[in-house]
């Protein structure tokens, strides 16, 4: 058995080294840089105390909390009524409709910020036809300002809210709805005191999830506005990699904020579906099937691309 | 649900709405990339395939192509080469190692990847290691990228042919463990190995914020051209986009009928 073992091990050398090499020491070497002082080793908090007297950053910060709640917040409320939606639907409707959702999403990044310029840019498509047909409505619009990255953000924000939502509905149950009619309750009462609490759980883990990819997106952002939306995660790109004067430590304090405030969200995403799992575990339908997980991992691959 | 749902204007009007706002920006860029030119009509005034001639001959972009195809293609193969046998020796012998598995592998959803950049700026950059802006940096990178994806996949076929059992019942009839590994479960968890290869694929081909950031000047792969491109002319980078899009659904829809597939044969 212990010459057996040996050889397990050495199964497991690569793997570590890949994962110490690019995944720890990365993130290690992050947060002691945000603690060290500039060509020094000693432990500082000066980094962190120039941000959080600096109102350049903490509008950076601002905005990009604010960003992220308010587009998180729409996607949720239009996945729900989609996700419910949805579920009226016969079953070969409802998975073409959740495929197209899903195609969709691989529309993410630097092809979707160029595709609203094509609509909605200084010389867009829409913005042209609008100016022709003396539409006034949409004159104050600009595609490029907070209103515009709230319309882009929550384009890629809403299948993924869709898609995390969606399964949750198939916990309440039709019989749920007819014993609630058989007791008198009008459907208003039987979703506001049975089906949402049901859903509140996976209401807030998608939250969960949906904030931390819009505080995480990077690549629509930079490809619409490029460096000048002062949003957290285009500050630490360009205070890294950018043009201007590196400053690779107060980039790395601010990184080491943006990444405990998605870690939080998506620490929230994990007690919440541990909470739902204990309320619909038992009557849900187990989701395990093949398609429905790589349905999942589009969701998480979407991320990414955000 | 025994009664077939009977589907109401307000929900029909809804998810069209919902279609609408998600295809209009899909095929506003798909109109862009065929159209000569395209202002003050709803529709563009005349057709032309000559972007899409024009992209094929532009060498830069079929340079680019040809960087993002090799640099997925060995980040991919690396990420399999090394994931296999430690996914296997993990599921199969030491599955205490499993949380700290779950744990590691969230890092990278939880992690944006601008700041997985700065950490790997930071440590790559200067000192004994210094690789930034090359290929290996961002392969490293790559490998990170892919890892729940391939860790989910591995781990799930493993499980769903029961690998454990599998290899019992080879050891029991006097295989070798190593060939028990090359010969039955190898063959056996290879359709889920390769879905996660493709998803894996696919995720990195669309890969721009790591790669922007830590090699852009250097390395230009198709979606830092595309970034590149996008303010130079319309039409091209739209039949550049449109192509791109077009590629990714051809290898999801291999991704859905090969998981399709594989589940029809694990329940028959």
């Amino acid at each position: 058995m212990k010459r057996r073992n040996r050889w397990m091990w050495l199964g497991l050398v690569p793997f570590a080294f890949m994962v110490l090499a690019f995944q720890l020491a990365p993130i290690l070497s992050m947060v002691t840089g945000s603690f060290s002082k500039i060509d020094g080793f000693g432990f500082t908090m000066d980094h962190y105390v120039k941000i959080f007297n600096s109102a350049y950053y903490l509008k950076a910060i601002k905005n990009s909390l604010l960003i992220a709640a308010y587009s998180s917040i729409v996607a949720i409320i239009v996945g729900l009524a989609c996700a419910y939606s949805i579920t009226r639907f016969t079953p070969s409707v409802r998975d073409r409709l959740l495929m197209i959702s899903n195609m969709t999403s691989n529309f993410a990044g630097v092809p979707l910020a160029f595709a609203y310029i094509i609509l909605l840019g200084n010389n867009g498509v829409f913005t042209l036809l609008f100016k022709q047909w003396g539409w006034n409505v949409f004159s104050g619009f600009d595609l490029y300002s907070w209103t515009g990255l709230v319309l882009v953000y929550v384009y890629f924000q809403v299948p993924l809210a869709l898609l995390l939502l969606y399964p949750s509905f198939y916990g309440i149950r039709e019989q749920w709805k007819e014993a609630a009619a058989l007791l008198g309750a009008r459907p208003w009462q039987f979703w506001r005191t049975v089906g949402l609490p049901m859903l509140t759980p996976s209401i807030f883990g998608t939250l969960g999830i949906l904030f931390a990819n819009a505080m995480g997106a990077y690549a629509t952002a930079y490809a619409l506005v490029g460096g000048n939306f002062n949003l957290l995660a285009i500050r630490i790109g360009s205070l890294v990699a950018g043009d201007v004067v590196n400053q690779p430590e107060v980039g790395s304090a601010l990184a080491v904020i943006l990444a405990v405030s998605t870690l939080l969200a998506v620490f929230l995403n994990h007690q919440m579906t541990k909470r739902s799992q204990r309320f619909t575990g038992t009557y849900a339908p187990k989701s395990n099937s093949s398609k429905e997980r790589s349905l999942r991992a589009r969701a998480r691959a979407k991320e990414e691309a955000g | 649900m025994n009664m077939k749902p009977k589907v109401g204007w307000t929900h029909r009007s809804l998810l069209f709405l919902l279609m609408l706002y998600l295809l209009l920006p899909l095929v506003a860029t798909g109109l862009y990339a065929l159209a000569t030119n395209w202002q003050t009509t709803i529709l563009p005034e005349s057709w032309t395939l000559n972007w899409f001639k024009d992209m094929f001959q532009d060498l830069r972009f079929l340079e680019a192509l040809w960087t993002s195809f090799y640099l997925c293609l060995i980040s991919v193969a690396l990420s399999l080469v090394i994931m296999l046998p430690a996914v296997f020796v993990i599921t199969v012998y030491l599955p205490k190692l499993e949380s700290f598995m779950k744990g590691l592998v969230v890092l990278p959803y939880a992690v944006p990847g601008v700041v997985a950049a700065v950490g790997l700026i930071r440590t790559y950059s200067s000192g004994p290691i210094d690789i930034a802006g090359t290929a290996y940096i961002l392969i490293g990178a790559y490998f990170v990228v892919v890892l729940p994806y391939m860790y989910q996949g591995i781990r799930n076929s493993l499980l769903t042919v029961s690998a454990v059992e599998l290899l019992n019942a080879a050891e029991m009839l006097g295989a070798k463990r190593a060939r028990a590994f090359v010969t039955i479960i190898l063959p056996n968890i290879w359709p889920g190995v390769i879905i996660s290869t493709l998803l894996s694929f696919s995720v990195l081909f669309g890969e721009f914020v790591v790669t922007n950031m830590l090699v852009g000047g250097h390395i230009h792969t198709i979606q830092v051209y595309l970034y590149q491109r996008v303010s130079e002319s319309g039409h091209l980078a739209s039949a550049i986009a449109i192509s791109y899009f077009i590629f990714i659904m051809i290898l999801s829809t291999i991704l859905m009928r090969l998981g399709r597939k594989m589940n029809g044969g694990t329940q028959g």
